[in-house]
């Protein structure tokens, strides 16, 4: 390992200012190919935080290992104070155990682009899968959540429908639900309207919006939507080649990029649209 | 001899019944044997334990190469030699249920990998475990995968059972093969177990297709 060792690293992060999510020197290889460099990034417990950027800039990479689903090869990620990726042993930081992932992962709930609903159950028992199973609630318990969490993403009446017979936006909004059932601290958007016609990605930025501010819920979101993440975000990164080129609020961002490259990117982009 | 004499297809046909369900009951629990230890297999292969899966894998091939005759053989006449005494049935069940698990276990291995890796991801995103994952996601969604598979292992298992008699299980082959000899006649023996075969591949093949159609609806997975 090439980075700091990990004795260097606390244990946990505590007082007032401790981010909900931290990301400290990650770095992500796919073979010789380095998609995330020594990546820095905190993010406040209940702050919007949306991360722009061309495509394989490795802004999707930097979901999927907060969700766990890749594991990173340098660094250590924390959320809610503890390490993540990592956990206590002899002389500092060891690399996490499943069972580590599984109680800390509890913390993060993940929306991907394609939905990624469960075929066989409907939107409700989709909704009802990991509060039965995984947090042990009560199937009365668990169809209430449910169908308190479809109402909001106004897909109550679609309850009883499979995935098959919504269309994408309806699926996505279900989704939604699914990982809000499961409480979480840190939601994580991962291009959820790239796969929707244009014009179902509304249904799903609204119900993203009314999110925001609400339950002091902490979010990540990637998206080519720059006037949707203009409109929420709390903080714009704009990542380019691994690295964050460029961060600020949206007005700083977009009105008045410092670098060449973020400015390259945004004109590239207000072409397109 | 020549001729089809149906007074004699008559007088044997509850002997060949009677046989029928031994043929029957064979197929049946060498195939609920293959089913078990098929997904075993299959699901061996997919854990991280190298040993593990390439025993399992060379098991496997070993088993799709070499005939089901000798496989059944070898249970039962080389076992005895390693004091393993085992009767017709058991060895029997042991042979074909094995050699059937070895190909179910390529059914389900290609049934599990048609599941997209998105629903793994969801899984972890609700922090399902391993077991509940592959019980309640990724098995109920490779399941209309493997029944057309499934299906013809069935129908084929049960042709296979005639293969049984070497060893001297009573089944539709053996007992057609001693009527003809205690009567020396084998046409209407032996057409008769040709039919009764028919009989019950051809609805069954049918009726597997109407299951996959039933269970893809059930699991809403067709409109």
């Amino acid at each position: 390992m090439t980075a700091k060792p990990l004795a260097d690293y606390p244990l946990e992060l505590s007082g007032p200012d401790a981010p909900m999510v931290r990301f400290r020197n990650v770095t992500k290889r796919y073979g010789d190919l380095t998609v995330l460099d020594s990546l820095n990034l905190d993010v406040a417990e209940g702050e919007m935080v949306t991360i722009i950027g061309p495509s394989g800039s490795g802004k999707t990479t930097v979901l999927r290992m907060l969700m766990t689903l890749e594991p990173i090869d340098g660094g250590v990620i924390y959320v809610d104070g503890r390490p993540l990726t990592h956990m206590p042993g002899q002389g500092g930081l060891i690399r996490a155990d499943a069972r580590h992932l599984r109680r800390e992962r509890a913390n993060i709930g993940m929306c991907f682009q394609h939905f990624n609903l469960f075929p066989h159950m409907t939107a409700l028992e989709n909704c009802m899968e990991g509060p039965v199973q995984v947090l042990g609630l009560s199937k009365q318990d668990a169809r209430e959540r449910g169908e308190e969490l479809l109402e909001m993403v106004g897909m109550a009446d679609k309850r009883d429908e499979h995935p098959a017979r919504l269309s994408g936006g309806q699926q996505q909004r279900v989704a939604i639900a699914r990982a809000l059932a499961m409480r979480p601290k840190v939601m994580l958007f991962d291009e959820v309207t790239s796969a929707l016609d244009p014009e179902v990605t509304g249904e799903v930025t609204s119900v993203i919006r009314n999110l925001v501010g609400a339950h002091n819920l902490t979010m990540l979101m990637v998206t080519h939507q720059m006037g949707f993440a203009r409109d929420i975000s709390d903080r714009v990164c704009f990542f380019y080649d691994g690295r964050i080129e460029e961060q600020g609020t949206p007005d700083e961002l977009f009105d008045n990029p410092q670098q060449e490259r973020t400015q390259q990117f945004l004109s590239a982009v207000n072409e397109a649209f | 001899m020549i001729g089809w004499r149906w007074d004699f297809t008559l007088s044997i046909l509850p002997r060949l019944l009677e046989a029928t369900l031994n043929t029957l009951l064979a197929a049946g629990m060498g195939y609920a044997i293959a089913m078990v230890l098929g997904l075993i297999f299959a699901l061996g292969q997919r854990t991280p334990i190298k040993p593990l899966t390439f025993i399992l894998r060379e098991f496997i091939e070993f088993i799709r190469s070499t005939p089901l005759v000798l496989q059944i053989f070898f249970v039962f006449y080389v076992g005895p030699q390693f004091g393993i005494r085992l009767s017709p049935w058991t060895a029997g069940m042991i042979a074909i249920g094995l050699h059937y698990a070895a190909y179910l276990s390529e059914v389900y291995r290609g049934a599990l990998n048609a599941v997209p890796r998105g629903q793994w991801e969801a899984a972890t995103s609700l922090n399902l475990s391993m077991r509940q994952t592959y019980g309640r996601i990724i098995i109920p969604q490779a399941l209309p995968h493997a029944i057309a598979g499934m299906g013809n292992y069935l129908v084929g298992i049960f042709k296979d059972t005639p293969m049984l008699s070497v060893i001297g299980v009573a089944e539709l082959m053996h007992t057609a093969n001693a009527i003809g000899a205690e009567n020396y006649r084998f046409l209407e023996p032996f057409t008769m177990v040709g039919i009764i075969f028919l009989v019950i591949s051809l609805p069954t093949a049918a009726l597997v297709r109407l299951f996959e159609t039933w269970l893809r609806r059930k699991l809403g997975m067709i409109r």
